[in-house]
């Protein structure tokens, strides 16, 4: 009998990636020198919508150190080329061609329109200066509703509308719950209520990169990204490079948060200058770049009305939205509505539901993926008017989401979208967060300081959100009309010394893979954590994979890597038994050990991996080698989840906001790393935090871009934020072999409204059942100045938003 | 980014550095910590021939009494400040707000004389120096002069400095045991200031008998409040005088209009933060 092993899943181990991406001591993209390096520089259009009447580039092909300058008509004089989108959500979804640099008309501010290189950066960038490009603005099309009106201004001429497509869903029609309208015409309230959610950077920390060297058998890619495996897929597609003679390495990656998660007009151009020039090119992006030209995340308009009985049962949600797309269809930009698309509902039981999603191009820089993706918009806003709800029907408003919610012995649950929860218990999440919390005692406070008029008063949000994340099924995926499947693969390598090599076809770009992956097969295969080497984010070695996003790595592809460890098993055990001298059915596996059953004679794996290396002596017929791959496609998503409540201190002099604490409780299943899982929700948290709080870009009229630099567009840092309050109950997933939920969007979704609710409740005393997000001190001002005689509903302070709420008195009947 | 090109000129004492700007022609630029230049030069929002660098000036460090002046050396650092004994005792006010300067790194690096001579109307350090009455001395190609603060600040990034002058000391008069308070109103912890106000004042026995406020960016200069300054004398500190005397606050004041404030918010933000500031220096 061996002695058991403490297990390494569940340990809160710190992460073996962290002292070369702390200390820098790794390789970035920017780092990447290779021989004869030219480097790349984008002129970026300065208008929203223009004709280019001319380019003129002669003076910067003269500039010092230029080698070339080019511009559409050099790198695709057919005009064929056009930028990728995987997720065409309806069959008659409109499809502008998006260049790789703009011929005729430049579509948003920041879109490319020629290219120079040169033997530096700088001398690059100084060539810039020299091209002359004469614009012909056309009028610019910023606002979404005026975007989908009658005889608005056109984006794109040729297609005759602003709508790109029209996305429904409707419980009724796919049979899966009641019709809305039923629900409109009989419940005793309806509340209807419009939110916005403001236009977000996701502010990675490295900017986009990427080099290209094509002077070997493979071209070869490093590019910053999330995805190198759907680069090199798309790269191929796109500008017809054979596959195999293309290689994508992502190397350490600064973050993403999704803004990595697209393919670039600039990667394509980099493979295409490379090849033109047979040099190795880099590109490499100014932060102001960032903001302007990388995706945009968020950005809708959402009409969401309720209805529910007079004792707060409710009876139907019926969700209107506008999405903007910006001037072009992302990457995934048109799916990223339809991800919300069955979180409306998040964790009520809702009899009846309607969806329905209207995507519109404006001139503006692209929306995509950003943390969390359509799901923190649903979560927003049913959160948000679960609130405004339980005002209209007087109850607490934790009373009213308990009255609603699906109960932990209900599950496994099919909601009214028709997906099927697999476990959960929001009753247990929100009982403790409630204790961390001190409810009880902060409503004591709250009344306190509302009785005696205190200059600042206290609002508490609650949040109790779920969302369905490990990015997914394939089937459904398909039934989506996305492009691509959902599984993942890994594989892994048994070397002779017992060491062990795993590939994984996800890319990390800070998530900690690394170390979870390694703890991971040290259990399955009994070794040691750090005889695990995990391998990614290079098409060569990791030759498949679908990447990272959606909080899918470990629970799809994880679980690939539990899948390759449990082949590696199998086909040591018949080696096993022959070195053993037993039969098969004798032995037992455990801890890296196989034992004949009943005795202490055994073999460890890495004897076995040495005894296949040598091939002297192995069972007949058994290939040398114990290497093994999986590819896992999961059967469900998974559905984590949790209870946020979020303290705020509203100083109504000023309008400040102090978040007094925040308490959250998630359920993420089983935690393979709990410091992992911490830092995800922290991270998750701040980010939600600050759309609530900070964030948000603007625009002028004429459609660029205020907001373009980090003293305008506000991130907190750790001094803007509370500590936080996190603690974890663990149901497990029973879709998957670990339990296991994903995490790495969750703060983000919970938070937002959780923060907003807060303030609100602190408010609502003046009259105000909404402000604008970001809730900035001024929007909270004058929403307690005005909150009393306005209304239209305070918070509307600025032009161009068409927010706040449009139904100040509740709309009930 | 980059920056276009430059020359590179680093003087080591102020006679060197205003040769080398009268040398250099229009379109050079005196770098001190370079902490607000810096970004300008990379965004290429601004591309100077020549950048003279006053990093290893030795003799623009450090801060010296003189009579009932503090004269304190244009490229010393707010860090510098932050831990100067003689602020400490005798311009209190001054190191309240650089305390608020941004962060410790950059604390490091920008100094108080480059501050000033940029002249961002949102920056900390102007209303200091305009509340204490101190004045600037300008070195040029004919020798020193000396500018008052109130006539020193001229407009948005604009100041009394001919193109050929430096900005040497920043003299200080005395304002020994005044106390004082800078109160801050920004969205996150590292932004510029939306309002701030600068409070210092002499108290004997509870009663405010000298008064100093300026506000930071309440209009394209620093702002001195001298309707809050002739109510506080005088007077006995309590939350109705402070009050009555912080109703004063924004009478004259042009401030500027973005999307964190219009003008009648931050005209409300400087009534409410002046009556702050004076609490908190007047201990009331």
């Amino acid at each position: 009998m061996t002695a058991t092993i403490e297990p390494e899943v569940g340990k809160s181990r710190r992460r073996k990636e962290d002292e070369r991406l702390i200390t820098g001591r790794t390789r970035w993209t920017d780092n990447i020198a290779l021989p004869g390096l030219l480097h790349m520089a984008v002129l970026r259009s300065p208008f929203a919508h223009a004709k280019i009447v001319s380019i003129d580039t002669s003076a910067a092909k003269g500039a010092s150190g230029v080698v070339a300058v080019y511009t559409a008509k050099d790198l695709d004089p057919d005009g064929s080329i056009g930028m990728p989108c995987a997720w065409p959500i309806t069959p008659d979804m409109k499809a502008p061609r998006r260049p790789v640099l703009a011929a005729d008309t430049v579509n948003f501010a920041g879109e490319g329109v020629a290219v120079v290189v040169a033997r530096t950066s700088a001398e690059a960038h100084d060539a810039l200066e020299e091209i002359d490009v004469e614009y012909d603005e056309l009028p610019v099309v910023l606002d979404m509703e005026a975007a989908i009106a009658d005889g608005a201004a056109l984006v794109h001429e040729d297609l005759g509308t602003n709508t790109s497509a029209v996305w429904k869903f409707d419980s009724a029609e796919a049979g899966t719950g009641g019709n809305v309208e039923d629900a409109i015409s009989s419940s005793e309230v309806v509340l209807k209520r419009r939110f916005r959610q403001q236009r977000l950077v996701p502010a990675f920390m490295e900017p986009r990169a990427c080099v290209v060297d094509p002077t070997s058998t493979q071209i070869t890619m490093w590019s910053a990204t999330q995805v190198p495996h759907i680069l090199r897929v798309m790269s191929a597609l796109t500008l017809g490079i054979p596959e195999h003679k293309l290689r994508v390495i992502a190397p350490d990656v600064g973050g993403g948060f999704g803004g990595k998660i697209g393919v670039l007009p600039e990667e394509m151009m980099s493979l295409l200058v490379a090849q033109k020039l047979g040099k190795p090119v880099k590109w490499n992006e100014t932060r102001s770049e960032t903001m302007l030209a990388a995706h945009h995340g968020r950005d809708q308009i959402q009409d969401i009305t309720i209805t529910s009985t007079r004792d707060g049962q409710v009876t139907g949600l019926k969700v209107e939205l506008l999405a903007n797309l910006g001037a072009y269809n992302g990457l995934v930009g048109p799916g990223v509505p339809i991800l919300g698309a069955f979180m409306f509902n998040a964790i009520y039981k809702i009899p009846a539901y309607h969806f329905a999603c209207t995507n519109v191009y404006t001139t503006t820089t692209l929306t995509d993926a950003y943390r969390g993706a359509g799901r923190p918009e649903a979560t927003f806003a049913i959160e948000r008017i679960m609130d405004e709800l339980a005002v209209e029907l007087g109850m607490d408003p934790m009373e009213l989401r308990e009255k609603n919610w699906i109960k932990h012995e209900e599950f496994p649950f099919t909601t009214v979208c028709g997906l099927t929860y697999d476990s959960g218990n929001y009753e247990a999440a929100t009982e403790k967060a409630k204790q961390l919390f001190d409810y009880d005692g902060l409503r004591a406070e709250q009344d306190r300081r509302r009785k005696a008029g205190d200059k600042v008063q206290l609002g508490i949000g609650i949040s109790t959100f779920t969302e369905m994340c490990g990015l997914a099924p394939s089937r459904v995926l398909g039934s989506l009309d996305y492009g691509a499947g959902g599984w993942e693969y890994a594989s892994i390598r048994m070397l002779p010394t017992g060491k062990v090599e795993v590939t994984t076809g996800a890319s990390a770009h800070g998530q900690g893979h690394e170390t979870a992956w390694s703890q991971i097969v040290a259990d399955q295969l009994g070794v040691a954590f750090e005889d695990v080497e995990i391998l990614h984010g290079d098409t060569q070695s990791s030759h498949k994979g679908m990447d990272t996003y959606g909080s899918r790595s470990l629970v799809v592809g994880g679980i690939a890597v539990i899948k390759a460890a449990e082949k590696v098993v199998a086909k040591a055990k018949p080696i096993a038994a022959h070195l053993l001298e037993c039969a098969e059915d004798d032995l037992e596996f455990a801890n890296g050990k196989f034992t004949v059953k009943g005795t202490d004679t055994s073999t460890g794996i890495g004897d076995i991996a040495l005894a296949v290396f040598a091939a002297h002596n192995l069972p007949d017929g058994i290939e040398p080698s114990l290497d093994s791959d999986a590819t896992f496609d999961p059967e469900n998503f998974s559905f984590p989840h949790g209870t946020h409540l979020c303290a705020a201190e509203v100083d109504t002099e000023t309008g400040r906001i102090k978040l007094r604490s925040y308490v959250c409780v998630d359920d993420v299943g089983v935690a393979v790393n709990p410091l992992i899982v911490e830092g995800q929700v922290h991270g998750g948290l701040a980010q939600g935090i600050a759309q609530a709080l900070f964030e948000g870009t603007e625009h002028d009229d004429s459609g660029t871009l205020t907001t373009g630099t980090f003293a305008d567009y506000l991130l907190p840092s750790a001094a803007d934020l509370p500590s936080f309050t996190t603690d974890r109950t663990e149901t497990p997933a029973t879709s998957n072999p670990l339990g296991a939920k994903g995490v790495g969007e969750a703060g983000t979704i919970a938070s937002t409204p959780a923060v907003v609710n807060a303030v609100i409740d602190a408010v609502r005393q003046f009259g105000v059942n909404d402000i604008e997000m970001p809730l900035t001190p001024m929007r909270v001002w004058h929403a307690i100045q005005h909150g009393t005689t306005d209304a239209g509903g305070p918070g509307r302070d600025e032009a161009g938003g068409g927010l706040g709420s449009i139904d100040a008195t509740g709309g009930a009947q | 980014m980059i920056p276009a090109s430059f020359d590179y000129v680093r003087p080591s004492t102020v006679d060197e550095a205003v040769q080398a700007l009268a040398s250099a022609g229009e379109d050079a630029k005196v770098i001190a910590g370079g902490q607000s230049l810096l970004p300008v030069l990379r965004m290429r929002l601004a591309a100077p021939t020549t950048l003279i660098d006053l990093g290893r000036v030795a003799e623009l460090r450090g801060v010296r009494e003189e009579g009932d002046e503090l004269v304190i050396g244009a490229m010393t650092t707010h860090y510098d400040v932050q831990r100067d004994a003689l602020i400490a005792s005798h311009a209190a006010l001054l190191k309240e707000a650089t305390d608020t300067v941004a962060d410790p790194q950059i604390r490091h690096r920008g100094t108080l004389g480059g501050a000033i001579a940029h002249a961002d109307p949102a920056g900390d350090l102007l209303a200091p120096v305009l509340a204490l009455d101190a004045s600037l001395v300008l070195a040029g190609p004919s020798g020193r002069r000396t500018v008052p603060a109130a006539e020193f600040f001229q407009d948005l990034f604009t100041t009394a400095l001919a193109a050929d002058e430096l900005l040497v000391e920043v003299r200080v008069p005395k304002h020994t045991g005044w106390r004082a308070h800078y109160e801050k109103f920004n969205r996150v912890a590292q932004a510029w200031s939306m309002v701030a106000v600068a409070v210092t004042v002499r108290t004997e026995a509870g009663v405010i008998e000298e008064a100093r406020v300026a506000l930071t960016n309440m209009g394209s200069t620093p702002v001195r409040a001298s309707g809050v300054e002739a109510a506080l004398v005088g007077v006995q500190a309590s939350a109705d005088s402070i009050a009555a005397a912080a109703s004063h606050a924004a009478e004259g004041t042009n401030p500027p209009v973005d999307s964190n404030a219009d003008v009648e918010y931050r005209r409300h933000l400087a009534q409410v933060l002046t009556g702050r500031a004076i609490a908190a220096a007047a201990g009331a």
